[in-house]
């Protein structure tokens, strides 16, 4: 039973992949639908980034001082003006946990 | 104009700096699966058959907590769907391929790897040979999805949960929207995708992963319009 939903489920994504790519012409999307597509990565990854700041394993918000806030600010700071993606990493995580560790 | 290995090794450059967040997700979600009871092969299995990190996370708890299997297909598929709008952002510059080709590739379309290679074919349209790009970056991913999983798994318990290694999550896509805070219309499409996560967050199906991109599209389309 596991396996085969497990398979469905695959199959599922799959498609969520391939549809577009394969399946749809792209010329029935109008000049107006691709101006917006240009937007796509800063109106999908916000819903990944804000949750995974924002709340907890438990699914409740968490305190205003929560450790996580902070790395993401050093996160958001350092990668704004370096650039470079290993450095936002880096400093979220490691500012993220000098907080949780030593405070 | 680029050679096929140029490109190739391009995609893979452009996403080796995300392992530093893809590599511990990896780890969590293998562990994560074995702490949750579930046998190391299925658990694996997962990595192929779906390969979608926070799906695969969410479906074995979900199953764990004594859902229905539909309930945890569906949330798949939910989880999933954004990649409808990968492939759509993608297809201008895969159309030129044969079918079966198209296929193969749509494979490989996630996350970090589309948003890489989407930065690169907007700044490169008119290389021929473009989708080598995708491969390089997706089939990267997919290699270390592979490798990290595989460890999570053999590592299992000894994965310590309070280290909050997913916090690594959010911080690559910050990285990857990051530059895009200099351009006040991207600005306002982030927030509001981001206040609809929030606001939406107990949606059934975690739909809130689709519904917020959604609405921030619609504000995309108002602030196009109010910018002519």
């Amino acid at each position: 039973m596991t396996w085969s939903s497990i398979i469905i489920a695959g199959i599922i994504t799959y498609f969520t992949r391939m549809t577009m790519v394969a399946l749809v012409d792209r010329d029935l999307l109008g000049e107006r639908i691709k101006a917006v597509l240009a937007y796509v990565p800063s109106a999908v990854f916000p819903a990944i980034i804000f949750p995974g700041i924002f709340i907890n394993d438990y699914g409740t918000f968490i305190q205003m001082n929560d450790p996580k806030i902070f790395g993401a600010i050093v996160a958001i700071l350092v990668g704004y003006f370096s650039r470079n993606v290993i450095a936002t990493i880096l400093s979220g995580l490691f500012s993220y946990w000098i907080i949780i560790f030593l405070l | 104009m680029f050679t096929k290995k140029q490109l190739l090794t391009k995609g893979l450059l452009s996403v080796a700096p995300h392992m530093f967040s893809v590599i511990p997700f990896g780890i969590v979600c293998g562990a994560i699966g074995i702490e949750l009871g579930f046998s190391p092969i299925l658990v694996y299995a997962m990595s192929i058959i779906i390969f979608g990190g926070a799906s695969q996370i969410v479906f074995l708890q979900l199953l764990s907590g004594g859902a229905s299997t539909l309930i945890a297909v569906t949330s798949v598929g939910v989880i999933n769907s954004r990649h409808l709008l990968y492939g759509a952002v993608l297809s201008e510059y895969l159309e030129k391929l044969s079918f079966v080709k198209k296929l193969l590739i749509s494979y490989l379309v996630v996350d970090q790897g589309f948003a890489e290679s989407n930065k690169f074919f907007q700044k490169n349209k008119n290389e021929p040979y473009l989708h080598y790009h995708l491969l390089g970056s997706g089939g990267t991913l997919w290699i270390f999805w592979q490798l990290s999983t595989l460890s999570g798994i053999v590592l299992g318990s000894f994965v310590p949960e309070e280290i909050g290694l997913k916090f690594a999550v959010p911080l690559t896509f910050i990285a990857i929207v990051v530059q895009d805070l200099k351009k006040l219309d991207h600005v306002i499409v982030m927030i509001t995708c981001g206040l609809s996560s929030l606001l939406f967050f107990d949606a059934p199906f975690k739909s809130y992963i689709i519904i917020s991109p959604i609405i921030a599209l619609f504000v995309a389309a108002l602030v196009l319009r109010l910018k002519k």
